[in-house]
């Protein structure tokens, strides 16, 4: 499939609804009459309409489960016993000369792992003792130790991760996604963006849809207020003066519409019956009461610490059975610099039994077979200490480290059970099958039915791609 | 067996050099020559020129005569490493052809000076030629022309057949005129004036009337603020709040209202630093180059932050002033327009010794005050400061982080105090270096506020000291928040010791080539420069000059936009051979020479736009141009354009008789639904509400938080303020419904006017013709008013049943109706 650059794409379409309008007359009846039908204008002229990709796709939904900060590959998918050797020393320079740290110097003594690792499923494959509950999944997941990025600093780890270029202004994978497929849902987003613990060095620019149009970027459910911006009616606007409201507004549109001839305003006056139906759909979505009460304690929802996470993991998985296409999750604090062994039994805590079981209970309803699972952040820690106070080395945290970290991936065609890729036995760099982000962006793509080198949209005159000018698919994590 | 016959011809080729064009050329050709050719030389390497060859590229000498082995050429094409091996893609060469280089290098790089290399093509695209002083065209409806524009308009259309469309009712034209050129709806009562306005030349004397009123100035700062990428904050993780940011957006606005000649506008804000004896204004002008972002995160590096900056001047002044995607060349040679890498980093030169300086820059009103509570303010501070031994403990730390910054790796605390006080604080170093004697008053404040609230770890927990110091700190809040308030602006000034650049290879500032000198684009005419080495101030001469065919045209294009929704060139960032063609090549070299003749005069430009004929038409679409233009590229008809997110709510404040027009100032935070500061960094955003009838003001003063902008901008396309922006997308979604209709700043100016016309002392009639009068300057036709009658009826009856009052029920449902009305495409849409 050959994507148009978006202004053509408009004009064409705009063309041929004109037409399809003339043919009809240009009354208010006939406008309204295929409204009602949901039919002509939604399928023809919506940027959004579903569409599909170049070939058929494993995977129709993903659930990218972005861990801003990054967290420790060594001390929950990566062992490195070595680093128990060296606890306490610094390395030999010869060791560390080509690495560049955010924070510590080479030179900063290294950190060991208390950390026990034991085998799981029938797979063997091996975890820390911080995610007791990810180890009963291991067979449906595949872990990636031999993630690679290019930057050291969140913000441009994150743009990268998302965008594939460390620079600002390129769409993020969402809006590519979007842009790619289209939205499934008539009553919701297309991609959704949720967020627990406090905000991420991102922010908004992981999940802006950049020279693409807005229409593409991800709609925010919050994770406090209003679930999405100006949802619900003003005070005292019951659901019935809604509705009269939209009834007038879509009757002087029509006129208008009758009058001037353009487009825009049949855009206009469907933008304003999907946001009514987001205002039905939504408060449905997001109400919990009919799910099991089972369901709900797998998820831990309602208990600390796993309440806020476990709401989002079930919000996900709800959204995928409503047809969301692409859901960004983003947990904050991942940055473990200093008490590492502290805050990371705190995050993991707080979200190894939600993942688990959002693993689990989209496998129990047949829906991970086409639900792709991303899991990590932007990019791994050190081998080496960040001791930032002397006077307590107890809280020694990690430095940022590009070069050799880990993530996982489940469902959407992956193969369950695999560990691929291999650091050395410090962890600085990869000694086996790497996976650059662009690969990985390569990767999720192509389960969506893309070939990521074909995926383009026209900018200032370029044809520019989420994996910029390289990205190869990791055939080895596929089944 | 293959490497047999390789080890024989090795042999034979050492016995008897190779031939240059029997042997060595044709292996360039086939392997090198399309990155290193004529057409294209990538990282600067040419190898079809034996001069240009031997010289080298970026990274220097490519091939050293008579010792392959330290030639990297031969480096390249032998390394085992994928990505360092030439030619990245397809076979590599060899072990022949390997051997073949080596020995002709060996045998002293012959290049016979027949094997001429091929020209380099010049460019004959469109825009980079001079611009033409077109001679208006012949017409033959003649009475339709009202300006030149018209003419060149109307001979397009006639050639095609086409008529233009009737001019556009006096309602629709008037409320099209003011929000054009004020971005604000017309009032009722300039509807009724204008409507009785008989004099013959009315129209003009109301755009001129337009022209003059100060609102003008807050219109047109916005879409110039877009390509500035103006922002209230730092971007990035930190975010930080920039107090003076806004002091530049007070001079564009007051630029734009005195009409300042657009060679002045330019040169101002690229380099009014440097101007002689250069004004307070003509610094805070350069704001213009300080809306970079910056990156604080405290691990950065900073000579990378530095290094990001300069490469987003560099790209801003290309897209702003010369409408090319010079931006492609931080890594390569331009693949389409004739820019190469190179002049990219002469560009780069221009700015890289530019430096960030913050200085005072009072409004009216506010030296008076300062002055005058300055020595009892001076006073307090150094009671406070000996009191507590501030420059003693001051000096202590000063002297920690300086050991730190010599010679890190020492402590690992300090260096890390080290790391974050230089992504904190602009020029820690330097300021600690120039001890407490030699530096300005401002540096000593920076310096020591920046200790007292950052001891670090120089007193090694010290738990008395760092109490000691804390009370400090909170006198010296104390002491500082009676201080009156001062304006301060982000300039920049020129830094002479920064004046080395190197060409970045492959765009990676790890990874410097060549050095260059300032210097411009070798497709335009030659600059003039005034001293020995070009400056920021030369390249902005340069490029308001007449003889450079581009920044007038770009600019004549740009302001076309405003009034078409779109650019006689459609991409008005890409002017270049990428860019698409100008629909009136004609229409735009006269545009561009108008501007040169008046002396750069944007107002009359903007006069002359309007003041056309083809300005004037109607914007409803033409069915007999669905086939022919449907995208109106033939100017048949105007356009209807939605409103840009910040006059969105200007209108809904205006019309709800809420609006706040004082002009120019501080940025403003009106209220932010609950979740939206919540996703900056770390809950570090903070929104501290404006109060009273500071929030109502105009959308351009809504403070933008990078990180977490405010959310009605975004719904309706604000761009994100990271990179230059020429033109905005226009979306359609359903959040913006939701936004329109469920944002309490809409449902409260809905409600102000709803209770305003509930209120009239007159019959139904009228106050429906008024309701609808204010909101869209026009009175309802027939089946409008029955629609509005219709839905007063029921929602009245509805709130009744409800449980209102009927007086109540009333008023409701009049809110109501003006809360539809605002929700109307027609509202948000200038026709």
């Amino acid at each position: 499939m050959n994507f148009m650059h978006f202004d053509e794409y408009r004009q064409l379409q705009a063309r041929r609804q004109f037409l399809k309008n003339a043919a009809c007359g240009f009354g208010s009846l006939a406008l309204g009459g295929m409204m009602a039908s949901d039919g002509l204008l939604g399928a023809v002229a919506d940027p959004l309409a579903p569409r599909k990709p170049h070939f058929a796709p494993k995977a129709k939904h993903v659930i990218f489960m972005f861990m801003e900060g990054g967290p420790s590959q060594m001390d929950l998918f990566d062992p490195k016993p070595a680093l128990q050797k060296w606890h306490g020393q610094s390395l030999p320079a010869e060791m560390t000369k080509d690495l560049k740290l955010a924070f510590i110097k080479p030179t900063a003594a290294v950190l060991g792992s208390p950390r026990q690792f034991t085998q799981h499923g029938k797979s063997g494959m091996v975890l820390s003792d911080y995610l007791p509950n990810l180890a009963t999944c291991v067979d449906d997941i595949c872990m990636v130790r031999s993630m690679q990025t290019d930057a050291f600093n969140h913000h441009p780890g994150q743009l990268l991760l998302f965008t594939g270029s460390i620079q600002f202004g390129r769409p993020t994978m969402g809006a590519w996604v979007t842009y790619g497929l289209g939205s499934e849902s008539q009553n919701l987003p297309g991609f959704v963006v949720l967020s627990s613990g406090v905000g991420t060095s991102g922010g908004a620019t992981n999940f802006l849809s950049g020279f693409m149009p807005s229409t593409y970027q991800g709609a925010q459910f919050r994770n406090s207020g209003e679930p999405i911006l100006y949802l619900s009616n003003p005070d005292g606007v019951s659901r019935e003066a809604q509705r009269a409201g939209l009834d007038t507004i879509k009757e002087l549109n029509e006129k208008h519409y009758t009058d001037t001839g353009d487009m825009e305003i049949a855009s206009r006056i469907q933008s304003y019956e999907l946001a009514y139906r987001m205002q039905m759909a939504a408060p449905e979505l997001l109400d919990f009461s009919k799910e099991d009460p089972k369901t709900l304690e797998m998820y831990g929802v309602g208990k600390k610490p796993t309440h806020e996470f476990a709401s989002n993991c079930l919000l996900a998985r709800r959204m995928v059975e409503r047809g969301v296409r692409y859901i960004l999750m983003m947990d904050a604090s991942w940055d473990t610099h200093t008490n590492l062994n502290k805050k990371l039994k705190e995050k993991c805590d707080a979200s190894d039994q939600p993942t688990a079981a959002l693993i689990k209970d989209l496998k129990q309803r047949g829906l991970l077979d086409d639900t792709l699972i991303v899991w990590g952040g932007e990019f791994g820690r050190t081998a080496m200490a960040e001791i930032r106070n002397l006077s307590d080395p107890d809280n020694a945290g990690r430095d940022h480290h590009p070069n050799g970290y880990s993530m996982w991936l489940a469902g959407g065609g992956v193969k369950g059970g695999t560990t691929i890729g291999a650091t050395d036995e410090m962890g600085f760099n990869i000694t086996e099958d790497k996976v650059h982000v662009h690969d990985l962006q390569a990767t999720i793509l192509n389960q969506l039915g893309f070939d990521h080198t074909k995926l383009t949209f026209r900018h200032m005159g370029r044809d520019y791609r989420l994996t910029d000018l390289s990205g190869e698919v990791v055939r080895k994590m596929l089944v | 067996m293959r490497f047999f016959f390789s080890a024989l011809t090795l042999v034979a080729a050492f016995a008897q050099p190779p031939d240059f064009q029997r042997d060595v050329q044709p292996i360039f050709q086939k392997k090198c020559m399309a990155c290193h050719g004529a057409s294209n030389q990538m990282n600067g390497l040419r190898l079809d020129d034996g001069e240009a060859a031997l010289k080298g590229g970026y990274s220097g000498v490519a091939i050293v005569p008579g010792t392959s082995a330290t030639s990297p050429l031969i480096a390249r094409v032998t390394a085992t490493e994928k990505a360092k091996r030439m030619p990245p893609a397809g076979d590599p060469l060899s072990a022949d052809q390997i051997a073949t280089l080596k020995s002709w290098i060996d045998s002293g790089a012959k290049w016979p000076v027949t094997a001429k290399k091929q020209a380099s093509p010049k460019s004959t695209h469109w825009s980079y030629q001079p611009i033409l002083r077109p001679t208006l065209p012949e017409v033959k409806q003649s009475s339709w022309v009202r300006n030149p524009i018209d003419a060149f308009v109307l001979a397009r259309l006639e050639k095609e057949n086409i008529q233009p469309s009737p001019e556009a009712s006096k309602t629709v034209l008037l409320r099209r005129l003011k929000l054009d050129l004020l971005g604000l709806p017309p009032t009722p009562e300039e509807v009724v004036e204008w409507q009785s306005d008989k004099r013959a030349n009315a129209y003009e004397l109301w755009v001129d009337r337009f022209l003059q009123s100060p609102h003008y100035g807050e219109r047109w700062a916005r879409p110039w603020l877009d390509l500035a990428h103006y922002a209230d904050s730092d971007g990035y993780e930190k975010d930080n709040v920039r107090n003076g940011a806004w002091r530049y957006r007070h001079w564009v606005i007051n630029a734009l209202n005195e009409g300042m000649p657009f060679d002045r506008f330019a040169v101002e804000q690229l380099a009014g630093d440097l101007l002689p004896n250069s004004t307070l204004e003509q610094k805070v002008a350069t704001g213009f180059l300080r809306n970079t972002l910056t990156n604080r995160e405290a691990g950065v590096d900073r000579r990378e932050d530095r290094f990001e900056q300069v490469i987003n001047r560099v790209n801003t002044t290309g897209t702003t002033f010369m409408g090319v995607t010079i931006g492609c060349t931080q890594c390569h040679d331009h693949k389409y327009d004739p820019f190469s890498q190179k002049e990219y980093y002469q560009l780069f030169a221009f700015f890289n010794d530019a430096e960030d300086e913050d200085v005072d820059a009072p409004l009216a009103g506010e030296m008076g005050p300062y002055l005058r509570a300055l020595p009892e303010y001076r006073n307090q501070k150094n009671e406070i400061l000996s009191k507590y031994k501030i420059p003693e403990l001051q000096a202590r730390w000063e002297k920690a982080m300086l050991t730190a910054i010599d010679d890190p790796g020492k402590d690992v605390e300090v260096d890390f105090n080290v790391t974050s006080m230089k992504a904190m604080l602009d020029f820690a170093d330097r300021m600690i270096r120039k001890g407490p004697q030699g530096r300005t008053e401002r540096e000593s404040e920076r310096l020591t506020n920046y200790f007292v609230n950052n001891p670090g770890t120089a007193f090694k927990g010290d738990k008395e000291i760092l109490a000691h110091i804390k009370e400090a700190r909170e006198k010296l809040n104390e002491a500082n928040a009676k201080i009156p308030f001062l304006t301060q602006a982000q300039t920049v000034r020129r830094n002479q010791d920064k004046s080395v650049t190197n060409i970045a290879v492959r765009g990676d500032w790890k990874s410097p080539g060549v050095e260059v000198v300032p210097g411009t684009l070798s497709v335009l005419p030659p600059m003039k420069a005034d001293g020995a080495r070009a400056t920021r101030l030369d390249l902005a001469r340069w490029l308001v000059s007449k003889e450079n065919p581009l920044t007038p045209r770009v600019i004549a294009n740009r302001n076309w936009q405003e009034f078409f929704s779109r650019g006689l060139v459609r991409t008005s960032e890409d002017m270049g051979v990428s860019g698409e063609k100008p629909s009136h090549p004609e229409l735009l070299d006269w545009l561009a020479t108008q501007l040169l003749d008046n002396g750069w005069n944007v107002k009359q430009l903007h006069k002359t736009i309007v003041m056309s004929a083809t300005y004037r038409q109607s914007s409803n679409s033409r069915q007999d141009l669905t086939d022919r233009d449907a995208d109106n590229m033939l100017l048949a008809r105007q356009i209807r354009m939605r409103l840009p997110a910040e006059l969105i709510r200007d209108a809904a404040l205006s019309v709800g008789g809420i609006l706040n027009p004082s002009i120019g100032g501080k940025s403003i935070k009106p209220a932010l639904p609950k979740g939206v500061a919540e996703l900056g960094y770390g809950n570090s955003v903070k929104w501290k509400e404006s109060e009273g009838p500071e929030r109502y003001r105009r959308g351009l003063y809504i403070h933008f938080q990078r990180t977490a902008p405010y959310p009605q901008l975004m719904n309706f396309d604000e761009p994100d303020s990271n990179v230059a922006c020429s033109r905005r997308r226009t979306s359609n979604t359903p959040l913006q419904a939701l936004n329109l209709m469920n944002d309490p700043v809409f449902f409260e100016a809905a409600a102000a006017l709803g209770e305003q016309v509930s209120t009239q002392a007159t019959g139904l009639t009228d106050k429906l013709e008024g309701l609808f009068l204010q909101c869209l300057g026009r009175k309802p036709v027939e089946s409008e008013r029955a629609s509005l009658a219709g839905y007063l009826d029921r929602q009245t009856a509805l709130l009744v049943k409800e449980g209102k009052s009927t007086a109540e029920s009333q008023k409701g449902a009049w809110a109501g109706l003006a809360r539809v009305l605002l929700n109307t495409d027609e509202f948000i849409t200038r026709e």
